[in-house]
Order: structure tokens, then sequence, then C-alpha cells
């Protein structure tokens, strides 16, 4: 676990930058819309996985129902595009569907400004995982009991979205989106300004992860993941600094939630539930947690795994994600960035050993 | 008055067979820190179990009663097949068998999606099952009398067994103190294997009434074992104590949630009140007192 955090934090840096360059120049000269959208969609889960690192990794706080803050700006953003398609004061189609004389839900009616929804996307999360997270840290909730309630929020808002046909779509969801804030959903130019502006979030995410990882508050954090009671004994509360964890955790998931919506066209229930905020988990996991770079690249992994394989070849996919979370948790706990480190330090110390067998040589 | 009683009775079912589950979860949890979340699926275990029998033993009288006993011994011999092959090297890391455990749930989900179909099987009440008592004018079915009296029967035998055999105090000996019960000559493995297979033949024994109750299919675990968890963190971890009363309470809340609102909001709520209940006694119900910091 120590020695992830070893590694010298401007390398990292570097890697944000050569991997925008890869996602931002790279990828849209070389790769087609198809695979730009799904590249997109990739990039938004990555945006969650950020967060559970900073969470998870970092915090030590298994957030198993993060699907409920992806719900949270996916929903919004869904809500808003849907009024959008609509046109002013109209009645979305859905609705007029189950009732011709239907009226917009009273929750409905502010996500028809694009400030109020752009603003929602970031606040409700912080109002959802700040009254949840003090709730849960004050009275030292933690560890398994922690991710279980997590979780079982996740699997409560799934089935309550599921239940709600009237106001939310219910199962089938909100999809048929024709614009995005103004711009015209079903075209490829936009398309590729979708993406970017989804890669652009990710690599400022991860700036950010990258920035706190390094700073005071990321130290603490380390240390009341490993000695919660030491940092107590210190003077800090450890519940103020893993509190402000989750809700930057669940902000990171509310905006990539947000993002998935105009890149893939639809949010159901089954986007924000209980297997869907586990895959998340399966990402960052094989990744590896307390790394910067393992989430992103577990999520992504993750996420190409899903569509290309869970289409094919469904049941495939699921004994391999049931494996994959066997044989990680028991060989690999931190991920698949704990072997690319292990190789690195071996790379390293067998330099070292060169260089000075050869000053040794030359004197 | 009337109107309390149906999600009253109708909630103490549920409320039993979620005692069922949960004992299953806390007794593992306290044992050995170890969190199963394919307890779920122990409990869809059971149900295809009887669901099997009745296949084999056509008569529903003889094979209901047959069946818990089998379905005890195989989802018992199925836990101590994932201690055997996986917890076993993951002791005292809760949160990484909570997620092993996620792997072999999902597995266990997709065998079973393979093998029966998708819409589930059905499984027939027997006839000493199918009637009603008449409880001040409401006609509540045998099956959830039964429901309950099959979990009260359960939890009172793992009581007796904890508390008046010599294998039951060698389990209290190991969950107090670990290092001190070896030394005295408990063979703490042992303990742990075979409090493994209690706890998952008791999920298998709550499959069992839950295929009476409800559908049987492979996604019938995910329904329980979150609900599961939530007695357990309310009743205190290794309480059975506790996780009775808060089996019995979270039961009857949900029922009486989904009666005044619907049966998804009675879902969000449960979680409230849970999460409330944790304010005023963050370690549930009952603890055990330690001098350790909470």
């Amino acid at each position: 676990m120590k020695k992830l955090t070893k590694l010298n934090p401007w390398y990292s840096l570097i890697g944000i930058a050569v991997f925008a360059v890869l996602l931002l120049v790279v990828a849209p000269s070389v790769l087609s819309m198809h695979w730009i959208n799904n590249l997109g969609k990739y990039s938004a889960w990555a945006i969650v996985a950020v967060g559970i690192g900073l969470a998870w990794g970092r915090g030590g706080m298994l957030v198993m129902g993060q699907g409920v803050f992806f719900a949270l700006g996916a929903y919004s953003m869904a809500m808003h595009l849907t009024l959008e398609t609509a046109g002013p004061d109209a009645t979305p189609t859905f609705m007029i569907l189950y009732d011709p004389l239907a009226a917009v839900p009273a929750f409905w009616e502010p996500f028809r400004s694009e400030w109020f929804t752009v603003l929602a996307i970031v606040l409700l999360p912080v109002i959802v995982a700040g009254v949840l997270g003090y709730a849960l840290f004050k009275r030292r909730v933690k560890g398994a009991y922690f991710a279980i309630l997590t979780q079982a929020l996740a699997v409560a808002l799934a089935v309550l979205v599921s239940s709600t046909i009237r106001e939310t779509g219910g199962d089938t969801g909100l999809s048929d989106f024709k614009y995005f804030f103004g711009y015209v959903l079903n075209d490829d130019a936009n398309k590729l300004m979708i993406y970017m502006i989804t890669v652009g979030l990710l690599i400022v995410c991860m700036l950010v992860a990258w920035q706190l990882y390094r700073s005071r508050f990321g130290e603490l954090l380390l240390a009341t993941r490993d000695a919660e009671d030491r940092v107590r004994f210190l003077g800090y509360d450890p519940a103020n600094i893993k509190l402000v964890a989750f809700v930057i955790a669940a902000v990171m998931a509310s905006i990539g939630g947000a993002m998935f919506v105009p890149l893939v066209g639809i949010i159901t229930p089954q986007e924000i539930g209980a297997s869907a905020s586990i895959l998340f988990i399966a990402g960052v996991a094989l990744g590896g947690r307390a790394s910067l770079f393992g989430p992103v690249l577990g999520a992504m992994a993750i996420g190409w795994g899903q569509s290309s394989l869970a289409s094919s070849w469904p049941e495939g996919w699921i004994y391999i994600l049931g494996l994959l979370f066997i044989v990680v948790t028991l060989f690999l706990p931190n991920g698949l960035a704990s072997l690319f480190s292990r190789m690195w330090s071996t790379v390293r110390t067998s330099a070292d050993r060169r260089s000075q067998a050869e000053r040794r040589l030359a004197a | 008055m009337d109107a309390l009683i149906p999600p009253l009775l109708n909630g103490s079912a549920v409320g039993a067979l979620l005692l069922l589950a949960a004992l299953g979860l806390t007794l593992i949890f306290g044992q050995m820190g170890v969190i199963n979340m394919a307890l779920g699926e122990f409990i869809m275990v059971g149900a295809f179990v009887t669901y099997l029998t009745q296949l084999v033993i056509p008569s529903s009288d003889i094979s209901i009663p047959v069946a818990l006993p089998v379905a005890f011994v195989v989802a018992g011999l199925l836990g101590l097949l994932l201690e055997v092959s996986i917890i076993q090297w993951m002791y005292r890391r809760p949160l990484d068998t909570l997620l092993a455990t996620v792997g072999v749930s999902l597995i266990l989900q997709q065998v079973a999606l393979q093998i029966f179909p998708a819409q589930g099987v059905p499984v027939e009440n027997p006839g000493w099952l199918q009637g009603q008592i008449d409880v001040f004018g409401y006609a509540w079915p045998y099956r959830q009398a039964f429901t309950i009296a099959l979990a009260l029967v359960c939890v009172a035998g793992l009581a007796a067994w904890l508390k008046y055999t010599s294998f039951g105090r060698r389990i209290r000996a190991t969950v107090q103190n670990r290092d001190l019960a070896e030394t005295v000559g408990v063979r703490t493995r042992n303990v742990d294997r075979i409090t493994f297979f209690v706890g998952s033949g008791l999920a298998g024994v709550a499959g069992v009434a839950a295929s009476l109750i409800g559908g049987t299919n492979s996604q019938m675990g995910v329904q329980y074992i979150i609900p599961a968890f939530l007695v357990v963190v309310a009743g205190g971890i290794g309480q059975i104590k506790g996780t009775i009363i808060a089996a019995w309470v979270i039961g009857v809340a949900m029922a009486f949630f989904a009666d005044w609102t619907s049966g998804s909001l009675a879902q969000v709520l449960a979680f409230v009140l849970v999460v409330i209940f944790l304010q005023v006694r963050p370690q549930g119900l009952f603890t055990v007192r330690t001098r350790g910091l909470a």
C-alpha cells in the first residue's frame, strides 16, 4: 500500500499530460465516430472511478452505491434534455403517453433552466452525500457497514425509480434526446464536442485528485484510512476528512453520470442500481484503487469489456466479472497498478545496480 | 386496528425470513470478520433445492419437510467450499471478503440462470400449509405462520447449540479471544469451518421458506441480502437477541411503509430508518462491551 504513494508525484502529472494528448488529439484523428462515442462513455465511467479511487483507495471508504450519485447527475441532465427536446412549456412525450393531460411534475420544472441543471449536477450530490456522510461518519459507521449501507441506498433508489414511471420514465428510463444545451445531438461535430467535454472533465478530475493526493489533506486522508484513531488523537476529526473525500467522490460520480446521458442517449434504473455500482468498484479494484491511473484505466477496461462482451457473450461476461472480483482480491489487492509499480521498482533497482557497477569499473 | 393487523402479520413473516438470513450473516461476521455477500444466493440455492426435491418426491406434503434438512446441508456444504477455497485466505479483511463474495454471488446467479428458466420455477405449497388462520377477521395464510415457527425453531436451536454444547462453548471462546482459545487447545480453524457451514445452512433453510412465500428465481437472493444486512447493522454484530428484534422491526416496518406508500418507497424508508437508528445507537441494538476503540 505504502509503496504506491511513494512514486514521485510529478511523474503522474506527465502521465496525465500524455493521457490528455492521447484522448484529445490522437483518438479523434484515428478512431471512427462510433468508437469516439464509446470512448466517451468509458471516460464518463472513468470520472466516477477517479472519485471512487479517492474515497476508497485513499480514504478506505468502500462506496458500493456510487450509482446513487451517478443517478443524481444523470437524471438531472436527462430531465433537462427531455424538457429541452419537448420545447418550452411543453410536456415531455413519455408523460403524455400515460396521461394526455399530464402536468409536468413540480420537481421537473426547474430543470428547464440550463443553469439550474448545471448547478444541480454539482450541488445535489453535495447535499445528499453531505447529509448521509455526516450522519454515518460522525457516528463512526465505517468499513463493511458503510459499504453495505451505501449499496442498500443504491438498491432502494433503483427500485424507487423503476416504480415511478410517470415521473421518471420507470424501467424504460429517459431517452430520445434531440438537443444538448442548444446543440443538435444527432450531429457528428456536436458528438465530438460532447466527447471532448467529457474527456476534458476527466482530465480536470484527475488533476484535482492529483493535487489532493499530494496536499496536506491527502496525507490526512491516507492517515485516516490506515490509523483513524491516531489521527483523532492528534486532534483532527477523521469524520470531517472522510466527509470531504466522500462528497468530492459523489460530485465526480454525478458529473460522470451527467456526461453519460448525452453520450449514450438513455438513462435507466439499470445504470444506477446495485449491479452498475458494482461495475464501478470492479474497474477501480482491477486498475488499482490507491493509484491515480489505476481507477481510470480499470474503469475504461471494464467499460470496454462490458460493451464488447456483454452483448455478444453475456453469460461469459458475468463469469469473467465474477472471477475478476475473486482473483483481484485474492492475488492483486492493489490492482494492476501494483503490478506496474512492482515492475517499475525492479527495473529501477537493476538500473541502479548497473550504474553502480559502471561507476566501480570507471574508478 | 383492522388496518394494522395485515401488515403486522405479513411483516412478521418477512421478518422471520430476514432473521434466518441475518443469523447466518451475523454468525459468520461476528465469528470471523467475514462478510458473505453470496449469502443471498445461498437462500436462492435453498429455494431451488426445494424445487428439485419436489421433482424427486412429487407429494409436497413430504417433499417440504425433506427439503429443509437437504437445503441446510447443500447450502452449508457450498458455504464450506467457499470458506476452504476463497475465504480462508483473507481472514480479518472484511472489505476483501465482501468484494470476493460479490464475485461469487455474480457467478452463482449466472449458473442458476443457465440451469433454470429465467422466469423462475414453481414451488407447490403442501396441503398442510394451504389454509388460513383467522386473526381478528384477517385470513392469515398458514405458510406465513410456518415461516415464523421455522425461524423460531432455528434460532432456539442455534442459541441452545451455542450455549449448552461444548462445541458452542468453543465457538464463543474463539469469538472472544481467538489466540487464547487456541492456546488452551481449541482448534479454531475447525470452529471457523463449522460456523461457516451452519451459517450458510441457515440461509438454505431460509430459502425453503422463501420458496413457499415468494418466487424462486435466479434474482431472488438480491432482494433478501440487503434487508438482511440492514438487520445485522441495526441488531449489532454477533448478537442473536439484537438480530431477532431488528429482523422483526425491519420486516414489520417495511410492511407498514409498503401499505402506506408503495413497496419501492418502503425500501428507501427502511434505509432511512436504519440510518436514523444508527444516530442513536451506532453499534446496533446490542453490543459486546469491550475496551477497544469504537
